[in-house]
């Protein structure tokens, strides 16, 4: 994002929606590439290499969850779904097979915005800074390098699971994740199916960390796919 | 009376007889007064003649006696194989019903209508099968004598001194679409017996001298033909009635035959159905129960089901009554049934015993007024009862021993009365005993009383005291009277104790009837009702019952409960079928099938058949008893109209189901083209202001156009989704995934979806920490949170707060939603939770889906959700969710200092 030109591909069989993409990004100074099936999608993403890809799920000619798998076999460039509501479930299997975000159509074009930037970003953090920090929101203040967290100046303890569930949280924040995803990260692998571990945790750590849990300003929950820590 | 027009009701009857006939195959009868008059070589020409002509002809049974000109008529036609069957060591070779029913042919020969099938087959008799044939379609055609008619079987056997076993109700022949007479002068029928041509069975040849004299054969064609002449008669009549030539005949007469068990039935009901015929009236057979009936022996009741299955063979109505007085009770019914003629059996008592006691006979001549009495006189053997009524054990050893014992207590009371009273008095308390006696133990006891105080009584209290001899011979006519008191007062006891049992079996069966019949009035479901019934039917007649239904494809399905049904081979099973399809009782005890080991009754609604039951008894007897067949059929009957009327009201309900789904589709139609058009043309509009502009508008114009179609389209979008979402809802479509969720958090996520939308107000939330987990589909239950709000939220004044609690009652996690709107109109509490309802204050936008999805939702989870006004103004909805007992667990995380 530093000066110069983002590249975005766009693989959707609607030439409504990539009409409204393309202006829209161009306008927000995004350069794109369209694709109209998965086959043509998955070439120009080989050619190209663009910076970020969004994929359309229902796509003619192949299965979006299926395209998302192949796309993963050799890069790990952002991508965001662009889903329709009866397709929660893949969805979430689209977010657990290396999909960095989704948005639900029809979306507003700064929902789509803030989307990609927290896309983006992610693989900026990844790149650039590791480890030592400082992650802050509002009232809310963590030292990833410390293990500290205040709240308004205040500091809060969190049992370790509480804070392995903050931190992961940290690491993707403004992205979803899925269920599935914090399970494996903070219990391990044996523990994926049951998320009602993770429930009772997001509860007590929101009753630590926000001043009204029944209305979350951080930890936002994404009711059938997972969790998200917001970022603005 | 004469008439100019037919009397549309018979024609009707007629057109409705002949719709039947149509589909019917027909009945041609070849009708001879003598067997060996050609009836079967007849048949057979006629068939080949038919066969000539195409028909498809078969033969379904022809005897030919190895007659070689009829064995020559037999060549050249297609034969059904005979059906053998093993009885009692002998091989016989029957007719193969079922085989002819497959085959199928347009035309078949049966031969020997009166014939009787061996034990095992369908039908007792082969006229029954011929029914069946027709019944299905196929014409037949089959030979009969004169003598083997039902109504004429007496009159044969008075010429011939023969009586023949083997009948054909008239019926049949009535039925005949054609009768053929085959005549042949006595004389040329002589001379073919003489030269060996009229087959006779070796078994009967020396009957054959008797019965082959020129007599009989001169009064047997009289017969054959006048019977013929009769038939004429009436295809005549009816021809004339039809085209309203004559008059017609006078109302309808009905005549009462009554049936008792000295067991003349079967004549005096042969005589009575000949006189119905003649008057062409309706004839009622009519017995009455009386209690001494009771205890007549087996087989003299036996006798009176037959004589009255006898009289519905040949078309009665069967009725039986009870009471003590048989001509009051047959007068009565009589007069209720408009019965003009009367027909009973001569009376058997002798005379002295009739001058003393009367007889049923005479007070039915003194009493019947308008109605005409005819006594008929039995057969010769006939006249007496078979069996002389025969006390049936109305008490056992133990009536024996009280009957003693009480007697022994009142020689005991009257000893200590002894001193005090005069011996008259004495006698008293040996009366007492004998009553109580008498209405406790019966009659045999009461007599043996009745003996044994006489004897105390001159033992203990006549001098010479302790001894039988008597001293003053006064006391001789005290015993006599004291016997006879004691025997009458005995008898009176008996009689009244005989009353009250037989009152309360009709008071038990009368019981039975209501109990059934109100409990099949307060349920529903066609297999409720069979299970009902069954129980019902199962207690009433101590049996094993099993209700069969028929399916929409007509095959009857057994209906189950518990251990109320019984195992069916296949055999069984296609006696329910049988029974089902021919809308006629059969089974144990009838004619039909009579070697199932269950009596089957169809269950008969207004348009046929709709099931069959079984009633396996286990003492069958019993069942068979007239009056435990008529409370059988009627409350078969009760059972049927309750079946019935529980389908009608289904049908009914599905009607207005229908109904009501076309209203709610046009409703939704309506309702939806306008909700969705005018998001569309604020889209429209706008969006075309734009594209068109020009450079007219300014920065701030555009951009409200903008801002209202993003507006309107967020509102379409969310109006699509409620009716998908009902759709879905209606459809049955919605799975639940449910998981593990705490209220609270699908409340904040729902308001944080909502956070955009809803800037005029605010929120409180009251969620206590330690709520339990629910198990529901989280995102199904936002919805509901998030469609309250909206709702909430259309309502409350802007700047003011909506609360939002959530709290524990009982086996529930009550969530609640109140706001400071204007509440809800007093009476719309429910109905506002109606699709597409919309309430008194219903504002701009939706379409009255909201609430009627979350009912959907709260309702799928097993919750309930109201709304109510809320105290101090404003409208609050609750919804409650099950909490199950069983919290998931949750492995406590090990106290682990957090790691600095």
């Amino acid at each position: 994002m530093s000066g110069q030109e983002v590249t975005v591909l766009v693989i959707e069989d609607e030439p409504e929606i990539r009409r409204f993409l393309r202006t829209t990004l161009h306008a927000h100074g995004f350069r794109l590439y369209e694709a109209v099936t998965g086959g043509d999608g998955l070439a120009e993403a080989k050619s190209r290499n663009p910076d970020l890809i969004l994929i359309d799920l229902g796509l003619p000619d192949l299965d979006g969850t299926e395209l998302i798998r192949q796309v993963r076999e050799w890069t790990s460039t952002p991508i965001i779904v662009l889903s329709a509501r009866d397709q929660e479930q893949m969805k979430v299997a689209a977010l657990d097979l290396g999909a960095d975000d989704y948005v639900t159509k029809p979306f507003g074009v700064n929902e789509l915005l803030a989307r990609m930037r927290a896309a983006l970003r992610h693989v900026a953090r990844i790149s650039e800074t590791r480890g030592d920090s400082v992650f802050t929101l509002g009232e809310l203040r963590i030292d990833l390098g410390r293990r500290q967290i205040f709240v308004s100046g205040k500091e809060i303890h969190l049992t370790p699971i509480e804070y392995k569930l903050l931190t992961t949280l940290v690491r993707h924040a403004g992205k979803v994740l899925t269920h599935r995803q914090l399970l494996k990260e903070v219990w391990g692998p044996l523990r994926v199916e049951e998320a009602h571990y993770l429930r009772v945790y997001m509860r007590q750590l929101r009753s630590k960390l926000e001043e009204n849990p029944a209305q979350p300003r951080y930890l936002h929950t994404e009711l059938g796919v997972g969790y998200r820590l917001r970022t603005e | 009376m004469s008439q100019e027009r037919p009397d549309p009701d018979a024609l009707l009857k007629r057109v409705q007889a002949e719709e039947v006939r149509q589909s019917e195959g027909r009945l041609k009868v070849f009708f001879g007064a003598n067997p060996g008059v050609g009836k079967t070589y007849a048949m057979l020409e006629a068939a080949h003649e038919q066969r000539r002509d195409g028909v498809d002809v078969v033969i379904g049974v022809v005897e030919t006696h190895g007659r070689a000109e009829t064995e020559a008529l037999v060549t050249g036609l297609e034969v059904v194989p005979r059906r053998v069957v093993e009885y009692r060591g002998t091989v016989l070779q029957e007719f193969d019903l079922d085989a002819a029913l497959v085959r199928r042919p347009t035309l078949i020969l049966i031969d020997e209508l009166a014939h009787t099938n061996a034990p095992g087959l369908r039908h007792a008799k082969r006229w029954q099968d011929v029914q069946e044939l027709l019944k299905a379609g196929i014409t037949v055609y089959t030979t009969v004598n004169v003598q083997h008619l039902e109504s004429l079987n007496d009159v044969v056997a008075q010429i011939t001194a023969v009586r023949v076993r083997e009948t054909v109700p008239d019926s049949m022949l009535e039925r005949a679409d054609d009768v053929e007479l085959i005549d042949l002068p006595p004389d040329d029928l002589l001379q073919r017996l003489k030269d060996g041509k009229v087959y006779v069975p070796e078994q009967i040849q020396h009957a054959v001298k008797n019965f082959f004299t020129k007599g009989n054969l001169i009064a047997l064609r009289e017969l054959a033909l006048r019977r013929t002449a009769e038939r004429v008669d009436q295809q005549m009549e009816v021809y004339r009635r039809d085209h309203a030539v004559v008059r017609t005949w006078p109302a309808a007469e009905t005549i009462m035959v009554c049936v008792n068990m000295k067991s003349r039935g079967p004549r005096l009901i042969r005589v009575a159905r000949q006189m119905a015929a003649d008057l062409h009236a309706k004839w009622i057979a009519v017995y009455v129960q009386i209690p001494r009936h009771l205890r007549l022996p087996q087989v003299e009741r036996d006798r009176l089901v037959q004589t009255l299955r006898l009289a519905e063979q040949l078309g009665a109505e069967t009725v039986t009554l009870t009471g003590d007085n048989v001509a009051q009770e047959l007068l009565s019914y009589a007069r209720r049934r408009n019965a003009t003629k009367i027909v009973v059996g001569k009376p058997v008592r002798s005379p002295w015993k009739e001058w003393i006691f009367g007889s049923v006979v005479s007070e039915l001549i003194h009493q019947s007024g308008e109605i005409d009495i005819y006594v008929i006189t039995g057969e010769a053997g006939e006249g007496q009862p078979l069996i002389r009524r025969s006390l049936r054990r109305t008490s056992d050893r133990s009536g024996y021993a009280q009957a003693s014992l009480g007697i022994v207590i009142a020689t005991a009371v009257a000893w200590s009365m002894f001193p005090y009273f005069a011996p008259a008095n004495l006698i008293m308390m040996y009366l007492i005993a004998v009553i109580v006696v008498a209405i406790r133990s019966g009659r045999g006891p009461s007599v043996l009383a009745s003996v044994l105080s006489v004897a105390c009584f001159d033992f203990f209290f006549v001098p010479p005291y302790f001894s039988f001899a008597v001293s003053d011979i006064q006391y001789l006519l005290t015993f006599g009277v004291m016997l006879v008191v004691a025997l009458v007062i005995s008898n009176l006891a008996v009689r009244i104790r005989q009353q009250a049992e037989l009152a309360r079996d009709r008071e038990k069966r009368t019981g039975v009837l209501y109990a059934m019949t109100r409990d099949l009035a307060t349920h529903r479901g066609a297999g409720t009702l069979a299970h009902l019934a069954s129980k019902h039917l199962r207690e009433v007649f101590d049996s094993q019952v099993a209700v069969f239904l028929a399916n929409s494809e007509k095959r009857l399905e057994l209906q189950r409960g518990e251990q109320l049904y019984f195992e069916f081979d296949p055999k069984e099973a296609g006696v329910a079928q049988w029974v089902f399809e021919h809308n006629e009782r059969a089974g144990l005890g009838t004619d039909t099938l009579p070697g199932a080991s269950a009596l089957y009754t169809p269950l008969v609604g207004s348009a046929g058949a709709i099931g069959v039951v079984a009633v396996r008894p286990t003492d069958s007897i019993e069942l068979l008893d007239p009056d435990r067949l008529h409370l059988l059929e009627s409350l078969v009957n009760q059972v049927a109209l309750a079946i019935e009327r529980t389908r009608l009201s289904e049908e009914a309900q599905q009607a207005h189901v229908r109904v009501e789904t076309e209203r709610m589709r046009n409703a939704i139609l309506s309702s939806v083209s306008h909700d969705l058009r005018t998001p569309l043309a604020t889209i429209t509009g706008a969006a075309s202001s734009l594209a068109e502009e020009q450079g007219i508008l300014d920065h701030a114009a555009r951009r409200e156009l903008s801002r209202s179609i993003y507006r309107e389209a967020d509102r379409l979008d969310r109006l699509l989704k409620n009716l998908l979402d009902m759709m879905r809802i209606e459809a049955g479509a919605v799975r639940l995934s449910k998981e593990w969720h705490p209220v609270d958090e699908v409340v904040g996520a729902a308001l944080t979806r909502l956070e955009g939308r809803l800037r005029d107000h605010s929120f409180n939330t009251t969620f206590p920490i330690d709520l339990p987990l629910v198990l529901v589909d989280g995102v199904l239950l936002e919805q509901v949170v998030i469609n309250l709000v909206e709702n909430a939220a259309k309502y409350a004044p802007p700047g003011s707060a909506i609360d939002l609690t959530a709290s524990v009652s009982d086996s529930d996690v009550v969530v609640e939603i109140a706001d400071r709107g204007p509440g809800i109109p007093v009476g719309e509490e429910a109905r506002i939770f109606d699709k597409f309802y919309r309430g008194k204050f219903a504002r701009e936008g939706g379409v009255g889906l909201g609430l009627t999805i979350c009912r959907g939702i709260v309702e799928a989870h097993g919750g309930r959700i109201w709304a109510e006004n809320r105290r101090g103004g404003g409208g609050v909805f609750r919804f409650t969710i099950p909490l199950l007992e069983q919290q998931p667990s949750v492995e406590a995380e090990r106290a682990e200092p957090k790691p600095a």
